[in-house]
């Protein structure tokens, strides 16, 4: 094995770590560290843990798992960024990270919290997404212009005017038809907005683009 | 105090007092939609508050952490601007509230995306998507309401002309705010204030509002430390818990 830890970077490298708090959680009385597992196994593991509010989707596949570091000795760092600022899951979904690792023999496990680059809903994967409409949510319905591109081209005046606003067409998770219309910007949870379908009159859940 | 720790702790006071404002509105919102909509924005706000926080205390280096920024200061180390300290009053009081928040706060972290401080410009970042989201929902809803009906257009606007003097604090900088600017870490004060003016007009004539003059008359003092009655109140029930039963967890 090489001297340095092998590593999988996910979708987005980290850019900035200036941010970063690290926290050792190593507790005395776990099984031996498994030097072995790779961060392909780590990643694979990690993709177990549900996301504490919608339990269909992975927090992997939710794109919060940016890096996953092992070291020669076994100990595992892994970055996660959170989903929006004031979000209640991220202190559930840290403890489940080390729950999930513990569990499997991993001893030390250092989570990072890393803020830059921002999650973005991107960074869902399709699979996910799936998830998402299976269990009446509709995931995102675009791809989200990268805010960097906001300087570049519009200006910072430009993109909150009203008339620079383009609502997404939304797909109804229900009956897939695309004659939908927002209810409320906001839903039971900071990532959701509140929609209904035009067609078969049900309303849902739209998870938002971000 | 250190420029940069009055700085942040200044961030984190706007963020933190509208966030306990607009909590207090859960649970009796007009509509569900606005319910949801203002503890929404106010979670946003309080993960931001925690994030200035954190950065605040490690810098300052003694020993205080984000719990006893928030909960062991009395109103005079508040620094947060007097505009935010102003009553829900009625829901138009706390619509204009926000819009004028919302659209200093938008600019202000779109500027401070490019900070010479690394980390202010990640938790930026961070923050950017969520506030645009928030000034895209007041400044909709100022529209609704201001050309709403009559009752509504008129207490909206009444709104504004009661708030206008509370929305000139922001960009009056003092010797804290300049030295962030001299270091780039923060915007200057005359780009941030053509772009609030040029949205807020926007915004005000869609919603057939009457704009008050540019050049009124502004309070200020919150960014120092010199608050209204009102700050006491606010801090008094959301220090509650800590000032009672120190340490207390759950």
């Amino acid at each position: 094995m090489k001297a340095a830890a092998t590593a999988i970077a996910a979708a987005a490298p980290a850019v900035r770590s200036a941010a970063d708090a690290a926290r050792v959680h190593a507790p005395g009385a776990v099984a031996p560290a498994k030097a072995g597992a790779h961060a392909e196994q780590i990643f694979a593991w990690l993709g177990e843990v549900p996301d504490p509010e919608i339990p269909v989707i992975s927090i992997v596949d939710l794109g919060i798992v940016r890096d996953v570091r092992v070291a020669d000795d076994g100990a595992c760092d892994v970055t996660i960024t959170p989903t929006y600022s004031g979000c209640p899951a991220m202190q559930v979904i840290a403890d489940a990270i080390i729950e999930a690792l513990h569990a499997r023999g991993v001893a030390t496990v250092r989570l990072h919290n890393q803020l830059s680059p921002a999650w973005t809903t991107d960074w869902m994967s399709d699979a996910g997404k799936a998830a998402l409409r299976g269990y009446g949510i509709a995931p995102p319905a675009q791809q989200v212009i990268d805010i960097s591109g906001l300087r570049a081209g519009r200006t910072a005046l430009a993109a909150v005017s009203r008339r620079a606003v383009i609502a997404p067409s939304v797909a109804c998770p229900h009956c897939g038809a695309t004659h939908t219309e927002i209810t409320s910007q906001f839903g039971s949870t900071p990532c959701k907005a509140l929609y209904k379908c035009l067609a078969c009159r049900e309303p849902f859940d739209y998870f938002k683009c971000h | 105090m250190d420029h940069k720790v009055n700085y942040l702790l200044r961030l984190g006071d706007n963020a933190l007092i509208l966030s306990q404002q607009l909590s207090q509105w859960c649970g009796k919102g007009p509509a569900l939609e606005e319910d949801m909509a203002l503890t929404n924005v106010a979670l946003d706000l309080l993960g931001q508050t925690r994030m200035w926080y954190e950065y605040a205390a490690e810098l300052e280096g003694a020993g205080r952490d984000e719990d006893a920024l928030a909960y062991l200061r009395d109103a005079h180390e508040f620094k947060n601007c007097l505009l935010l300290e102003q009553p829900n009053g009625n829901y138009a009081d706390t619509l204009v509230r926000q819009f004028f928040f919302d659209a200093w706060h938008y600019f202000l972290i779109e500027g401070l995306t490019r900070s010479s401080d690394a980390r202010m410009a990640a938790i930026a970042e961070k923050a950017l998507k969520e506030v645009t989201y928030h000034l895209r929902r007041s400044g909709d809803l100022m529209v609704r309401l201001g050309d709403g009906t009559e009752l509504s257009h008129a207490k909206t606007q009444s709104a504004v002309n009661e708030l206008w003097m509370y929305s000139g604090e922001v960009f009056a900088y003092d010797a804290v705010d300049e030295a962030m600017v001299a270091a780039g870490v923060a915007p200057p004060a005359d780009e941030l204030r053509a772009h609030w003016l040029a949205h807020v007009a926007e915004i005000l004539a869609e919603a057939t509002l009457t704009m008050p003059p540019a050049d009124a008359w502004m309070q200020r003092g919150g960014k120092q430390g010199r608050h209204s009655e009102h700050l006491g109140y606010i801090l008094a029930e959301m220090q509650f818990l800590q000032r009672a039963y120190p340490g207390a967890t759950w």
